[in-house]
């Protein structure tokens, strides 16, 4: 299809009696455009409706001068440091955001203003240039391309030892260059003993052997009777540091069942091989560390004895070995063998039998 | 006595030729300014996630001055009197400090927090209007997957940003994060320790977690913005159709003056949105939710909502556990389709879809001209069904606090959620399909009969007809001679076609002027897309 400006002449940039818009149309002629209609949106000069927009602009500009100038005054002047209770300093921020956005508001509306209300309303038609280049320069391009690969591919076909050479010579060096980069970063995750894929703070390997006790979040040792009937509470090993993101597989939950939970508790958890024997009275311990995706499975149920895991739902029947009855959850939380040392503190019986935590592909 | 005159007047003719002379510019600055852009609303969309990455960079630059991004125990002495005394990540206490400690700090934490919101949100609205109009058709298809790839990223500056106060919700995330790692068959562990640096969360986390967010990420992303805008500027931007627009020129304005200028307003108007934002509404006030502690999470902790859907789905996913019963025994825990699959698929699958949807119609042709929704319903009805898809997964990401407020069961809400995620989207598609041919239907009706002016007539016999305005030429007759339609709004209403003055009155025009949009005979015909056969088809 033919456009208008196919049929324009080219005009004589050189000629005095040009205006400059004539220049600059001759410009986009040049560069495949047409402008078509480039009128200003008011009729005559000084019409009363430019008045009135140019007066609007202004406005806006200058109520973003305003704001600001008193953003800054109130940067500057404004009590900013953070005072317990009910303080000027609270409204710190937001009267920063107040002022800053008010400003640049009305410098984006006042631009915006401007652009759409007093520059002429254009309609402007460029051609584009669609599909590829022209078939000579394709073919040129394209044989100079084929003219290089063969130069250096030839090369390498007619010199086998060449071949062999780059294969077995450069290969190795781009190895060599990823080696420093990636290798630092490698980590084995079974390298320790014990191996730390499957150990936690429990583990009496890291208390000289002895049977690792059970501890508040200050590392003061627990008596049964600190735990109320139906209470919980959660426990970290008595180690050094046990209650920090040290030992973050190590949070375990201490229930202290009713007795008739108890009772079904211990029914069940001595019908299973792993866990027979775990319990030391009414309490049972599990790993607070959901087997799912490694949140602190934390919201226990006493009416229904379930404990939620808040990230994602999924739900644990304290009175059952902790199984999985809803949510994505698979894996039951492992139970800590519990039982008391002689000065009456609660003590780990050995470490967790099952993996605490997420599941991975070589979980036994 | 001669005088050299300074002609001031001459000055910057005399600087320009000096320039011109050693760099050639004169013909492609002018090729520049000329550069002729078509606008639209929906063309702004893209614009609001650049201005929002240029506000990240700004803001995001500020912080790194005094963010530390360390995990030394530290003990917090602060004016924060609640957590005084605890031991916390110096990471931590560094965010607090930016939060209570710093002159306009907390201010500009949350600008950098809210421009990302805004930054992912503006992406996601983005692709949804080159998706639905068909703009990712040859010749663009490389920068619809540039754009996939720029949501992906995205979403990973949020997440290492998130992660960096090493506050209650930031651990939390993490540790999701290496139990996804875990997740992977066979090299799990090794990822999971390698990139914690032993075992979850080690001591190296943050800092890796920081140099990624500060330096790697944004340098990927402002490397393909800077590819996925030098292409819209080489290929030039699509258009709708509409008056002497065609598939082989683009009608709008030239750059300069007033598109530019135009730009400018709208960068300070969003810089401006993301201002007041900051000021006004609260964001992750990292103080509240404590330092993070492997053994302490609180329900209803929410990630930022572009991670959501993520969360949704991994909620949502039955707990599948596949057994390989080999030796020791091995396992492909539940979270590894949603987490590693899924996200693997929704980032990958899409970034293919302008090559499949070429083959699977046989479209070798170039397209600059955008297509309605309507005109292309089965397009619509995949868009809608991925909409569907996503906002149930979103929706299930906070099915805890949905639960909590409207006093439904959890469990109802997640089996909502498993049902939704399957028939949701497929019925999404029905409807998106229906309504597509309905306005079709439509557009066609008053293409052939004309508008309805809401006119009745009483005819001799006593007949009642409503009187309809043709939008073309009638026959002799009187009867109107049915138009084709041309891929753009047909004008349904009376002041449409110029009958009335356009309903919005005042200081702003309307963004699209309603004058310019309908089919006017005085203008020449509508050119259609080459698609028409297609579109009048009505398939
Ligand atoms: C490009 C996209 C980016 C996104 C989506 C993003 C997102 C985020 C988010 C969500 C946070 C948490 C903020 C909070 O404390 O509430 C954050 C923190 C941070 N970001 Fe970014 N960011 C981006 C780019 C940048 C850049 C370019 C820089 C620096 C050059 C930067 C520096 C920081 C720093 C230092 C923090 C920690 C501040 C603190 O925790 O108080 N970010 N980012
Ligand atoms: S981490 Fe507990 S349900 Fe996902």
């Amino acid at each position: 299809m033919t456009t208008l400006h196919d049929e324009t002449e080219a005009v004589d940039v050189s000629d005095p009696r040009l205006s400059r818009f004539e220049i600059v149309k001759e410009g986009a002629r040049r560069d495949d455009i047409e402008i078509v209609t480039y009128e200003s949106q008011f009729h005559g000069t000084d019409s009363k409706a430019e008045k009135r927009v140019v007066r609007n602009i202004a406005l806006l500009f200058f109520i973003a001068g305003i704001a600001g100038i008193a953003f800054v005054v109130f940067y500057i002047a404004w009590p900013w440091q953070f005072e317990l209770g009910n303080t000027l300093s609270d409204y710190y921020t937001p009267i920063l955001g107040l002022s800053l956005g008010i400003a640049l508001f009305c410098l984006g509306f006042g631009i915006l203003a401007w652009a759409k209300k007093l520059l002429p309303h254009e309609v402007s038609i460029q051609k584009r240039h669609d599909g590829g280049s022209p078939t000579d320069e394709q073919k040129i391009t394209g044989q100079t391309m084929l003219f290089v690969a063969e130069e250096l591919g030839q090369g390498v076909q007619r010199r086998p030892l060449l071949k062999g050479a780059i294969g077995l010579g450069l290969a190795p060096l781009g190895v060599a260059a990823a080696a420093p980069l990636i290798g630092g970063l490698i980590q084995n995750p079974h390298r320790d003993n014990p191996p730390m894929m499957f150990s936690t703070g429990f583990n009496s390997a890291f208390n000289n052997g002895k049977q690792v006790r059970l501890t508040r979040s200050d590392g003061t040792p627990l008596r049964p009777e600190d735990v109320s009937t139906g209470g919980q509470l959660t426990v970290f090993p008595g180690i050094p540091g046990g209650a920090t993101n040290e030992w973050a597989d190590s949070p375990t939950l201490l229930i202290h069942l009713r007795p008739e939970d108890a009772d079904v508790a211990r029914k069940n958890a001595d019908a299973d091989p792993r866990n027979k024997g775990s319990m030391w009275g009414d309490y049972i311990a599990y790993s607070k560390i959901c087997t799912h995706a490694g949140c602190p499975a934390s919201l226990y149920e006493q009416q229904t004895n379930r404990l939620l895991c808040p990230c994602h739902q999924s739900q644990f029947n304290i009175t059952d070995n902790a199984q999985p009855i809803f949510g994505p959850a698979t894996r039951r939380l492992p139970m800590l063998p519990l039982t008391v040392d002689d000065e009456g503190f609660f003590v780990a019986a050995r470490d967790y039998k099952d993996t605490v935590g997420p599941d991975f592909w070589e979980r036994p | 006595m001669k005088r050299r005159k300074v002609d001031l007047a001459q000055a910057p003719v005399t600087l320009a030729k000096g320039v011109d002379e050693r760099y050639q510019v004169a013909t492609p600055l002018r090729a520049l300014l000329n550069k002729v852009f078509p606008d639209h609303w929906s063309f702004l969309l893209g614009e609001i996630a650049l201005f929002s990455f240029i506000i990240l960079l700004l803001t995001g630059t500020f912080l790194t001055l005094f963010f530390d991004p360390s995990m030394q125990e530290v003990t917090y002495h602060g004016p924060y009197a609640a957590l005084r005394g605890v031991d916390m990540s110096a990471a931590y206490e560094s965010s607090l400090r930016l939060s209570f400690e710093v002159r306009g700090g907390l201010f500009l934490r949350q600008m950098h927090h809210w421009a990302a919101l805004l930054f992912v949100a503006a992406i996601v609205v983005h692709m949804a209007r080159i998706f639905f109009t068909g703009a990712f058709r040859k010749p663009r298809e490389a920068n619809w997957a540039i754009g996939v790839l720029l949501f992906l990223l995205g979403f990973l500056a949020g997440f290492t940003g998130y992660s960096l106060p090493d506050d209650g919700l930031s651990g939390t995330g993490l540790r999701i994060a290496s139990a996804i790692m875990l997740s992977i068959p066979v090299a799990g562990t090794w990822i999971s320790a390698s990139i914690f640096g032993g075992e979850f969360p080690g001591h190296l986390i943050i800092g890796r977690f920081y140099i990624a967010h500060v330096l790697l990420i944004p340098a990927a992303l402002l490397a393909l913005i800077a590819v996925h805008l030098g292409l819209v500027f080489k290929q030039k931007h699509t258009q709708w159709p509409g008056p002497m627009r065609t598939n082989t020129n683009v009608v709008g304005e030239r750059m300069f003056p007033r598109y530019a200028l135009k730009q400018g307003g709208f960068f300070m108007a969003v810089f401006g949105t993301v201002a007041l934002m900051a000021g006004m509404f609260q964001i992750n006030p990292i103080w509240l939710f404590g330092p993070y502690r492997a053994s302490e999470v609180s329900s209803a902790s929410q990630p930022d909502w572009y991670v959501m859907f993520m969360d949704g789905l991994v909620r949502l996913m039955p707990n599948w556990q596949i057994y390989i019963p080999i030796g020791n025994g091995y396992s492909i825990p539940p979270l590894f389709w949603p987490a590693v699959v899924g996200l693997g698929a929704l980032t990958t699958v899409p970034m293919f879809y302008p090559w499949i949807e070429a083959r699977r119609t046989k479209d070798k042709a170039i397209h600059n001209l955008l297509q309605r929704p309507r005109d292309n319903p089965e397009r619509t009805g995949i868009g809608a069904m991925a909409f569907t898809f996503f906002l149930v997964a979103t929706l299930s990401g906070g099915n805890d606090v949905i639960a909590d407020k409207f006093h439904i069961s959890l469990n109802a809400m997640t089996w909502a959620g498993r049902i939704g995620l399957l028939i949701g989207p497929p019925l999404a598609y029905f409807l998106a399909v229906r309504v597509c041919l309905g306005l079709q239907q439509h557009d066609r009706e008053v293409l052939a009969h004309g508008v309805e002016t809401g006119i009745i007539r009483r005819l001799p016999n006593g007949q009642f007809i409503e009187v309809h305005q043709p939008l073309g030429p009638v026959d002799d007759h009187g009867h109107p001679i049915p138009l084709e339609y041309g891929g753009w709004v047909v004008p349904k209403k009376m002041n449409r076609v110029g009958a009335l003055a356009p309903a919005i009155k005042g200081f702003f025009f309307p963004v699209e002027k309603p004058a310019e949009a309908p089919v006017s005979p005085a203008l020449p015909p509508v050119t259609a897309g080459e698609q028409r056969e297609e579109i009048t088809s009505g398939r």
